[in-house]
């Protein structure tokens, strides 16, 4: 008996190791929020701090989901931010000055938003310069037009439909003081959650693929559960479910379902892995390249669209940095800089912890000198551990930190790796990839393959 | 009597070696014994621990993480880093070569040893006497090239050369060389080999790890033979003990009778035809690279395609497939018939071609994936259902092509990355036997993989063309070719320039064809 729940215990525990990259930054964001409850005494939790979360980071959340397309397929956009302004501009003009309805603004920014995309995505996908670059024009251009649209003036007095796209609420039900309309769809999201799991679950089991221990899916589904129920019961007690709230959950859904299960889905990921690889495959890597960069301007719009409405206000510097905190949050949440990996939900959890270190942040009234500051060594922080974690243990790492200063690179046997394929330290991982990298220079053949499979 | 009694203490003695990582025991036991200036081979099949051993030597996995004793002339040695070993005379030249393409061959050499003066207490690399030096060096290790010209110009066999003069100029005793000739042609193989012999003379020792017995048995004075991460056995040449049999034996633990499974026999119609496909360099316009290629593949046969590196072979296939090379510059692809023009690989797959490329690394693999998904990459389509991938559907293929390839992995959900690369060419071939392709492209489909697995991938492609499908195997390995192949076509400088049925052709016939082109209307293939 005890024997079996210690191999339970084991079990959970070897379960949790191999899949800490997930879990990681999830009990990092449960562990900040706890902190903050604490610190804020209790603010950061109150429903109506809960729904200003969900607000406040609306447009972070929007964008981060498309940044970690575009950082799964190997690239960056540091556009995005000047795209929302020229975006929300563009809006505030359509729907102040010209006086056309949400309805017909918003299919028409979604559609800029694209065709931005679609230009940067020429650049990048077709014409192979790098993304780093045709993002870096994107970001002044767009600025510039941005400025040029607006003549260097805000405009502000958005029709009321539009404001409440960002800051109003799906109109309750109530029923004996309580409003039922978050509380139905809480209870549909998590019945939507536990049953989509358990049957990919189940179907997995009979199939024999190998799952995650029982107590383990449990324990993720009751945290799931409990979120989703606790965000809605936020909802209900404050002022019912934000329309931005329900939109970002249709999208994430949308999108991490599109990412994890979809053939597109699994192209962008083999795209981002090893493009000359899947390009050989038959998958056509430069359409999704492109195609990951219009979805780009596309949520931009979108996010600029929610920004101005927010603001009530279309400003020449809207959306300044924006960029950097939806880069922050794809790799907060598990990317990898040379693409490939990430999740949507890795995503959502990094802009999240974002989010709420600085709602937290800024109720304990900690300075904005402080908030960069920290923010960054987050951002650090978390992806020193992720590197480090897959090369194998902290230790190792720190191992390897010891021969940097010049101390002896061995050390207890046993602590050389955990990856089995006897890399060593992690300084010595990086010096056998070295060679590979240079081989992109090679002359020959193999320089001949490359370019043909680029072209 | 030992060996040390005749020799005198052994350049280099390693005595019960185990290194262990988490989980995997890679070497258990393993001794070997260098003299003083002699090849000495180092053989097993991949995983059987030949890398990590020669880790352990060069200080890459530093003293305390292993056990066993290292001797260097008699005296024992702890190595913490590999410029301890270097600094005992041990230096190791690795598969990938740890060369910058961008720096000149000079400072290349003299990378991470850089010849310097002190100026303003300021260490400055002194140009003029590394050139110098570099020069000398690069005589000794027999390189034709200017110093200070950058290292990119080279090809990769001179590079392995440059590689070479950068551990001699460290004073090395024993020289380590992981799998040297695995991208050379024939000629510069040959000249590495009888580099290697030179150095004997001057009184240093190589370790030479290799999968081409042929060359092991031709200048290896003793092989050890590593199983399983054990030393299996040390023969000695003195006593007749080298013969690819016996090394083979010694490997796989077994005899291998027969190492191909000989040629299909595929008499079918011919379903694929090239004619006069033409190709230039992707960059340099109006370089040819293919020029005017004929040829035809019958159904259920195995055609082979001989060449040096350069002559066109990889270009050709990779241009027939979906024009993934170079600038299309006339041709026709012919498939029962009918005309196909793929611009794309997806078309090209769409057509039922599929290609094996050369590099598995690099072209074949999302290496940080799992098996499975490599498995299906091909094949996403068939396995979609409205778009979505049914999880579980992928799961049984996955499980189906692994036992059907035999290929070695804790299960279909291990990265790739962590396969051995007999196992990693059996994923890239598991991919495209999913897609039941017409035609089979295969680029150097063995290279660095070892017996054992050289076998089941042999049988693996006998198979699907024993079951109708085409087959084009490119190989630079001409016993495989005339093992495996019904024709085998022989390609020269872009062109076909002959083609020898498997039972007329023999070696010397194909070098004859491979190395210079006969005069112009011979090339037609056939005969």
């Amino acid at each position: 008996m005890r024997a079996a729940a210690a191999g339970g215990a084991a079990s959970v525990r070897a379960a949790l190791r191999g899949n800490a990259r997930r879990y990681g930054m999830v009990i990092a964001l449960a562990a900040i929020v706890v902190l903050f409850q604490i610190l804020t005494g209790g603010l950061l939790l109150r429903p109506a701090n809960v729904s200003n979360l969900v607000l406040q980071n609306s447009y972070v959340l929007i964008l981060a989901v498309g940044m970690m397309l575009v950082i799964i397929t190997g690239h960056i956009d540091l556009s995005v931010g000047s795209v929302v302004a020229f975006t929300g501009a563009v809006s505030a003009i359509m729907l102040a000055e010209w006086g056309l309805p949400l309805l017909v603004v918003l299919p028409l920014a979604v559609l800029v938003g694209g065709l931005i995309g679609a230009w940067q995505g020429f650049w990048v996908a077709y014409v192979g310069l790098p993304a780093f670059i045709v993002t870096l024009a994107g970001m002044l251009v767009f600025r510039g037009l941005t400025l040029l649209v607006l003549g260097g003036e805000s405009v502000g007095d958005l029709p009321s439909s539009a404001r409440r796209l960002a800051t109003g609420f799906v109109p309750g039900f109530e029923a004996g003081g309580v409003d039922l309309v978050p509380l139905g769809l809480g209870a549909a999201v998590a019945a939507l959650v536990v049953v989509g799991l358990r049957t990919s679950r189940s179907r997995a089991l009979r199939h024999g693929i190998r799952v995650v221990p029982a107590p383990a899916a449990l324990a993720v589904q009751a945290l799931a559960v409990a979120a989703v129920l606790a965000l809605c019961a936020a909802f209900a007690l404050h002022s019912g479910v934000p329309w931005v709230g329900a939109l970002l959950l249709v999208l994430i859904a949308g999108y991490a379902l599109f990412m994890a299960a979809t053939v597109p889905g699994r192209r962008v990921y083999a795209t981002g892995g090893n493009p000359k690889a899947a390009e050989l495959s038959g998958v056509r890597t430069k359409r999704t390249v492109f195609w990951v960069f219009v979805n780009m301007g596309a949520l931009s719009a979108l996010a600029g669209l929610v920004f101005t409405a927010r603001l009530n206000l279309a400003a020449p510097g809207a959306g300044t940095m924006f960029e950097l905190d939806a880069i922050a949050a794809a790799f907060i949440g598990g990317a990898s800089a040379s693409g490939g990996v990430g999740t949507v939900v890795g995503a959502v959890v990094g802009a999240l912890v974002m989010g709420v270190l600085n709602n937290g942040m800024s109720i304990i009234g900690l300075g904005v000198d402080w908030q960069q500051a920290i923010k960054g060594l987050v951002l650090l922080v978390a992806v020193a551990f992720d590197v480090l974690g897959k090369k194998g243990t902290l230790a190792s790492g720190l191992e390897g930190l010891r021969g940097l200063f010049g101390g002896r690179g061995g050390g207890p046997s046993g602590t050389a790796g955990t990856d089995g394929a006897g890399e060593g330290s992690p300084l010595h991982g990086a010096a056998q990839r070295e060679p590979a990298a240079q081989e992109a220079g090679d002359g020959g053949v193999e320089q001949h393959h490359r370019q043909g499979v680029q072209q | 009597m030992t060996a040390a009694d005749h020799w005198g203490p052994p350049a280099l003695s390693m005595r019960g070696i185990r290194k262990t990582f988490p989980g995997v025991v890679a070497l258990d036991g393993v001794d070997l014994e260098v003299r003083p200036s002699e090849i000495h081979a180092v053989t097993g099949e991949n995983g059987a621990g030949k890398s990590t051993l020669m880790k352990v030597l060069s200080g890459v996995h530093p003293h305390g993480t292993y056990e066993g004793r290292i001797e260097v002339e008699g005296s024992e040695r702890r190595f913490s880093s590999t410029s301890d070993s270097e600094r005992a005379g041990i230096a190791i030249i690795h598969q990938e070569l740890a060369l910058v393409p961008q720096l000149s061959i000079a400072e290349n050499v003299f990378l991470g040893n850089e010849r310097a003066r002190r100026r303003f207490g300021l260490a400055v690399v002194d140009q003029e006497v590394s050139v110098a030096r570099a020069r000398d060096l690069l005589e000794r290790v027999g390189l034709d090239a200017d110093p200070s010209a950058p290292l990119g110009e080279l090809s990769v066999g001179r590079r392995q050369l440059v590689e070479i003069a950068k551990a001699i100029a460290k004073q090395v005793r024993v020289l380590i060389l992981d799998e040297p000739t695995s991208a050379l042609n024939e000629a510069e193989s040959d000249a590495l080999l009888r580099l290697l012999l030179e150095f004997k003379e001057q009184g240093i020792a190589s370790i030479l790890i290799s999968h081409k017995l042929g060359e092991v048995t031709r200048v290896a004075d003793r092989i050890t033979v590593l199983r399983d991460g054990r030393s299996i056995e040390t023969l000695d040449g003195a006593r007749g003990e080298v013969t690819e049999e016996r090394i083979i034996r010694g490997m796989v633990g077994r005899d291998l009778e027969h190492r191909y499974p000989g040629p299909p026999g595929g008499a079918g119609p011919v379903r694929f035809e090239v004619r006069d496909w033409t190709v230039d360099h992707p960059v340099q316009r109006g370089r040819r690279i293919v020029d005017g290629a004929h040829l035809e593949v019958r159904a259920g046969e195995i055609a082979g395609l001989a060449g040096l590196m350069g002559a066109g072979r990889t270009e050709l296939a990779m241009s027939l497939f979906g024009r993934s090379y170079g600038r299309y510059v006339r041709g026709t692809l012919l498939k029962d018939g009918t005309p196909l023009a793929p611009r794309h690989p997806a078309e090209a797959v769409a057509a039922g071609i599929a290609y094996v490329p050369e590099d598995r690394k690099e072209l074949g693999l999302v290496l940080d994936d799992p098996v499975r998904s490599n498995l299906t990459l091909a094949g996403l389509g068939r396995l979609g259902r409205g778009g979505v991938v049914d999880a579980a559907a992928e799961h049984a293929v996955a499980e189906d092509l692994r036992t059907r390839m035999g290929v070695r992995c804790r299960d279909n959900g291990q990265a790739v990355v962590e396969l051995s690369g007999g196992n990693q060419q059996k994923v890239v071939l598991g991919r495209w036997v999913y897609t039941r392709p017409d035609l089979l492209v295969l680029d150097e489909p063995t290279r660095g993989v070892d017996v054992g697995a050289k076998y089941e991938i042999y049988e693996a492609v006998r198979a699907m063309a024993a079951e109708g499908a085409c087959v084009l195997l490119i190989s630079s390995e001409l016993p495989e070719l005339l093992g495996m192949c019904d024709r085998v076509y022989a390609m020269c400088e872009g062109r076909i320039t002959g083609c020898l049925p498997a039972d007329e052709a023999d070696q010397e016939a194909l070098m004859t064809l491979m190395t210079g082109a006969p005069p112009a209307g011979a090339a037609e293939g056939g005969r």
